[in-house]
């Protein structure tokens, strides 16, 4: 039975891509302040069932509603000021502005688009100083992206996405290519956001994070969801065993 | 504060008024060639294009080559203006900007799903056909042109063409100031955000189709703007010559040359340029003009890809480091 609170619903969601299907009737509740683990093997639709959410990518059937408001056809600048955000896979920064430019981009954009919020100058730039040391680079705040390692970059990106006041974050993949301890500090990012009330989906491979970090996970095979519930549940259902490890 | 930034772009617009008033006191006090004027007249037309080129090109990062359309827009729609009604240039300029950036929302809507190469064909293919209209339209003189007798003398500034010199120079204080005030706003951040990612952008909350439109619309207009006097400075219009890509390769050129993420760039560059082509009509050939441009081109894109005032920021921060 589906829950009556959830945050984000997905009914029977699919695209397809000329012949092929890359998502195909996807359900899908997200309730608040629950930390979702999305997996599933390359190709598997976690990236364009994110890209649909999000509105960068227009699903072909289903239904989306976000907080009680159906998403469908709104373009992703407005889902973003409605408060779902995202980082990138690819970590997209704004090359030619610094650290804190970039976060002044949600700041100005999705933030005082919202009724009623109206940042001054000295607000927007006081919350993207707070932003960037919540992740440790308060002081790069006037360097420009090129000049991050990749850690920095992926805090960079995540700092940029909860510039928005997201209330649901899809963290694409934060965590590719980091060395082990790298993935902690980011994980431990993610767990403070958690805490601080914003609902996170971690679409991952490294799957000791997915374990560490979810309270739930969704498996997705082939564009379809083949699993749903407790991690180590989820990871006992055999489709996930076959997906994952072959017949 | 917000009222910080307005109080900052007010006065930067005060204090430019004022030098372009100064300027134009000091050129008409102190020179009585009358061919300084024609020339500086081609010095600030490029000022204003290369300005109103790069608020869509330089900081949205979408390459219009459909210059030539929105300046000969503007200068037909003097045209029209000549032949129904007698009115004075500043109101062409005006009607020229509201025409031209009518065509420039146009074109948004109809292009601006297409990026990169497909961008700037696309903007190319609406200049031909833009001229293929021109061509084709008997009232404003079809293929062979038509003459507009300039005015000997305008009222309150004697020479006329000192008079389009001032206008030129007017319209130039508008663009500079029309493109700084945007660079320093939020309209600003959010075009930097486009040019760098527009995927991001978008993800971060910035309409980014809105403010396409708003950059294509203003860069059009300020385009047309720039091409109303162009009759009345020429004298003899026709399609071949108003449409010319050399408008285009110029307007180009010179904010690549200046730098493009900045208001002064296409300024710095299209004085520049403009004088080296000037001095370089009078004192070897016109016919030597494009291939200055591409000369200096080839060199800055080699030397300084980020333009002469790329070249100074970078030297200005490996000061810094050092």
């Amino acid at each position: 039975m589906r829950a009556p609170a959830a945050l984000l619903s997905a009914d029977g969601v699919s695209k397809h891509f000329g012949g092929f299907v890359a998502l195909e009737g996807i359900d899908l509740d997200i309730l608040p302040g629950e930390r979702l683990g999305l997996i599933g093997p390359n190709g598997s639709g976690k990236s364009t069932l994110v890209n649909c959410l999000c509105g960068t990518l227009r699903h072909d059937s289903g239904m989306i509603t976000f907080a009680g408001r159906k998403l469908d056809g709104l373009p992703a600048h407005q889902r973003t000021r409605l408060g779902l955000a995202r980082s990138f896979q690819l970590p997209k920064p704004f090359r030619s502005l610094s650290l804190a430019d970039n976060l002044r981009v949600p700041l100005l954009y999705a933030v005082n688009a919202r009724p009623g919020a109206r940042l001054s100058r000295a607000a927007v730039a006081a919350r993207a100083a707070e932003l960037l040391a919540d992740v440790g680079l308060a002081d790069k705040r006037h360097r420009l992206p090129r000049e991050l390692t990749q850690v920095e970059m992926r805090k960079l990106e995540l700092a940029r996405a909860v510039a928005s006041a997201p209330r649901l974050l899809f963290a694409d993949e934060a965590m590719a290519g980091l060395s082990p301890s790298e993935v902690e500090e980011i994980l431990a990012v993610l767990f403070r956001l958690n805490a601080g009330g914003i609902t996170i989906v971690l679409i991952e491979h490294i799957m000791r994070a997915v374990m560490n970090f979810s309270t739930r996970l969704v498996v997705l095979v082939a564009g379809r969801k083949i699993a749903d519930g407790a991690p180590e549940e989820a990871m006992r259902n055999p489709e996930v065993e076959r997906a994952y490890l072959g017949e | 504060m917000i009222g910080d930034a307005a109080f900052r772009a007010g006065r930067f617009w005060a204090v430019s008024f004022v030098v372009a008033v100064l300027l134009l006191l000091l050129t008409r006090a102190a020179i009585q060639n009358e061919y300084f004027f024609f020339a500086a007249y081609v010095v600030l037309q490029y000022v204003v294009l290369a300005t109103a080129w790069n608020i869509l090109g330089g900081y949205t990062g979408y390459i219009n080559f459909g210059i030539g359309a929105f300046f000969a827009v503007g200068a037909y729609c003097s045209v029209v203006l000549h032949k129904l009604a007698s009115v004075p240039v500043p109101v062409m300029m005006l009607a020229a900007g509201i025409a031209s950036g009518i065509i420039g929302l146009g074109m948004g809507y109809l292009t601006l799903r297409l990026r990169g190469v497909f961008f700037a064909i696309a903007t190319l293919a609406m200049a031909i056909v833009a001229q293929t209209l021109i061509v084709n339209w008997d009232f404003v003189g079809g293929s062979r042109g038509i003459y507009i007798i300039r005015p000997q003398h305008a009222p309150f500034f004697g020479d006329y063409v000192e008079y389009l010199y001032s206008l030129m120079l007017l319209l130039s204080w508008i663009a500079i100031a029309t493109a700084r005030t945007i660079e320093r706003s939020r309209l600003g951040l959010g075009f930097n955000a486009i040019r760098d990612d527009e995927a991001a952008a978008e993800a971060a909350g910035v309409p980014t189709l809105r403010l396409k439109l708003i950059a294509t619309t203003l860069s059009g207009a300020l385009m047309g703007m720039a091409g109303a006097p162009l009759p009345y400075y020429v004298t003899y219009l026709d399609p071949a010559s108003s449409f010319s890509l050399s408008y285009a390769v110029n307007s180009v050129a010179m904010p690549v040359i200046g730098g493009m993420t900045s208001w002064i760039g296409p300024v710095i560059g299209a004085v520049l340029l403009g004088t080296i082509q000037q001095v370089a009509t009078v004192t070897i050939s016109s016919a030597l003009n494009l291939l200055i441009v591409g000369l200096l081109l080839i060199g800055f894109v080699i030397v300084a890809p980020n333009g002469i005032i790329g070249l100074i920021q970078s030297r200005r921060r490996a000061r810094g480091a050092r």
